[in-house]
């Protein structure tokens, strides 16, 4: 039997994979077409203290084999996470990674606080890495040194272990990743989405509202690919590697490149079962390979 | 229920420049509980295009399961659904959303509708009729070459057709009908472009109305936040087009 299992600081995964936070809101819309057990966890849409209703509309537009996105981090705010969102999310049995953002540092460590003591949060990922948000978000994530301090500030209150998704929005993704390890950050997931605009062909205006959005979908694999594989180099800490996976062979060239385990974002929308789906494949691709187990696999592409 | 199938193809066809009638057949079908909800259409199985294009059910039929979507073949996902063929299969997903509420209506309905936003009308208007409620369809279209269904609205009650250029029934808008035909009914329907639903909306302010909303769309289902709009209930209040909407009662989205 190959043994998907993969066991990282506060999250004992019956199988690698996850679906990406923003691509499946709290979960209650997926739940209508599978049962959410299935998923190794689950990473909700992000938190921020007070409700937020995000950017005007087009917030989507499609790109090549890809698509730009400026939701504006739209959530109903914490209260109603903790209060609502979380308790119905109890009765399957799967960890929760709680998405935290802000635009001030005292915003994530009040919902970083808060958010952790819900039983069913395993996780924290803090999204220090948002390109739609006018104030903080990004600048958070492309300073190492203000990546840090955030990092501090939030593990000084966590109640669980703290991720960190970082922007590949950066010159230098390995500084960014080695500064937060520093800060004492439990893992790292990786990547968020990259900013791009698309123009209307006969107007030149911007389709997004917002002007610009962030770019997701399989046209980012190999930058996310690449700086999953970089960071892993220079660092032990647990990576959760996302950008583009659409299918199991996405997947194991994640793991292969150092991800411990991988999160689905936008191929949800392309198709609603790609979890489950990759998820179900997964053994006997691990077999294929000669592996048995998630683990073995797990940085294969250093060892050569 | 929400379902994913890979339906067959039982047939496409141009009924107007650039205008296509595509049905397919499979046991979603059955799913389709109102007039007015759409599906999302992946139209091709590589990730090029990659979303799913969101397309509404012109026509039911439970006996053959079989329903009918027309659309624009206008950009690169639906010039790819035009080139389906019999014996081909679809990656649908749906039924998507709620419908037009079909039981608000008493005695007598206008639909109006415009462009790409004519479809949904038709299987409304069949299952008004089966009701017994009087429908009156006021439809309007570029031109003269991309009017479609005529005959079939004519089949179910009076229609009235408004083309931009003037190459077919009253030139202009459908609100330049509107104005001259007669308040005599309790409930109207309409689909189409934001501007046409917004005049729709102050032709009629007192009467009760249904309106089905456009937005550009991720996933479908309600998980993306993609097609929020604000509402008139409150400065917090929103909505989402996919899974609250995409018809509402007038008055409500603001657009
Ligand atoms: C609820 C709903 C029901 C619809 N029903 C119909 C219908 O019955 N018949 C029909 O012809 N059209 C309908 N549309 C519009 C249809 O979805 C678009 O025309 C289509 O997605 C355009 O795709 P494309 O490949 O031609 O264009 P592209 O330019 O290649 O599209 C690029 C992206 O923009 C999106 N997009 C472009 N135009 C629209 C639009 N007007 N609304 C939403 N998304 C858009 C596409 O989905 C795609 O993600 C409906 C839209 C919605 C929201
Ligand atoms: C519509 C949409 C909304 C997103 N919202 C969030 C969010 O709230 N928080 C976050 O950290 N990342 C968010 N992301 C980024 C994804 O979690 C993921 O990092 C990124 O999309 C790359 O993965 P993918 O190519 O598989 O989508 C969002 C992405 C999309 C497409
Ligand atoms: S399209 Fe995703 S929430 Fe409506």
């Amino acid at each position: 039997m190959t043994n998907l299992t993969v066991n990282l600081p506060g999250l004992n995964l019956k199988n690698p994979i996850m679906p990406a936070s923003g691509c499946f809101g709290f979960g209650k819309e997926y739940a209508q077409l599978y049962d959410l057990s299935e998923l190794g966890a689950i990473m909700i849409k992000a938190a921020t203290v007070e409700m937020r209703l995000g950017n005007p509309t087009p917030r989507v537009a499609e790109t090549a084999a890809g698509m730009l996105n400026a939701i504006g981090l739209q959530n109903p705010g914490l209260t109603k996470v903790t209060g609502e969102e979380l308790p119905w999310l109890e009765k399957f049995d799967v960890p929760i990674i709680a998405n935290v953002a802000g635009t001030t540092t005292e915003d994530y460590v009040e919902v970083a606080r808060e958010i952790s003591k819900a039983p069913n949060v395993h996780a924290l990922e803090i999204n220090i890495s948002c390109p739609n948000v006018k104030q903080g978000g990004i600048t958070f994530g492309t300073d190492p040194l203000v990546a840090q301090e955030l990092t501090r500030a939030v593990k000084d209150v966590a109640s669980v272990p703290v991720y960190i998704k970082l922007s590949p929005n950066v010159t230098d993704i390995v500084s960014i990743a080695k500064a937060v390890e520093e800060g004492g950050a439990d893992g790292i997931t990786m990547i968020n989405t990259l900013l791009g605009m698309r123009l209307d062909p006969k107007t030149g205006r911007p389709i997004i509202a917002n002007i610009t959005g962030g770019l997701s979908g399989p046209a980012i694999k190999p930058v996310a690919l690449r700086m999953v594989y970089e960071v892993r180099k220079q660092t032990d800490l647990p990576i959760i590697g996302m950008g583009g996976v659409a299918t199991v062979e996405d997947a194991i060239d994640f793991m292969s490149a150092g991800a411990n385990a991988v999160a689905v974002g936008t191929a949800n929308f392309v198709n609603p079962f790609v979890c489950p789906e990759i998820i179900a494949q997964l053994p006997e691709k691990l077999h294929e390979l000669g592996y048995e187990s998630v683990e073995e696999l797990v940085g294969r592409s250093h060892r050569l | 229920m929400i379902r994913q199938e890979r339906m067959q193809v039982v047939g496409q066809k141009e009924i107007a420049r650039h205008i296509f009638e595509l049905t397919v057949q499979g046991e979603l079908t059955a799913e389709m509980t109102a007039p007015g909800q759409f599906v999302h259409v992946r139209v091709a199985d590589s990730f090029e295009p990659l979303l799913r294009r969101p397309i509404s059910v012109a026509a039911i039929d439970p006996v053959l399961q079989q329903f009918t979507m027309i659309y624009r073949a206008e950009g690169r996902g639906t010039s790819l659904l035009s080139e389906k063929k019999p014996g081909d299969t679809l990656d649908v997903l749906g039924p998507l959303g709620n419908g037009f509420p079909v039981e608000q209506a008493e005695k007598k309905a206008y639909l109006i509708g415009g462009g790409i936003g004519v479809p949904p009308l038709y299987e409304l208007a069949k299952q008004l009729n089966e009701k017994g409620i009087q429908t009156v369809h006021i439809l309007g279209f570029e031109s003269k070459q991309a009017v479609f269904y005529e005959e079939k609205f004519k089949e179910l009650g009076d229609t009235h057709i408004a083309t931009v250029d003037g190459s077919h029934g009253t030139q202009g808008f459908v609100t330049h009908i509107l104005n001259e035909l007669p308040k005599d009914f309790d409930t109207y329907f309409s689909c189409g472009p934001t501007p046409m639903l917004e005049a729709v909306q102050w032709a009629y302010p007192e009467k009760r109305g249904f309106l089905s909303y456009e937005q550009r769309m991720g996933c479908g289902i309600g998980a993306c936040f993609a097609c929020v709009c604000r509402t008139t209930k409150s400065e917090t209040d929103y909505i989402k087009v996919c899974s609250d909407g995409p018809v509402f009662p007038a008055g409500v989205v603001i657009a």
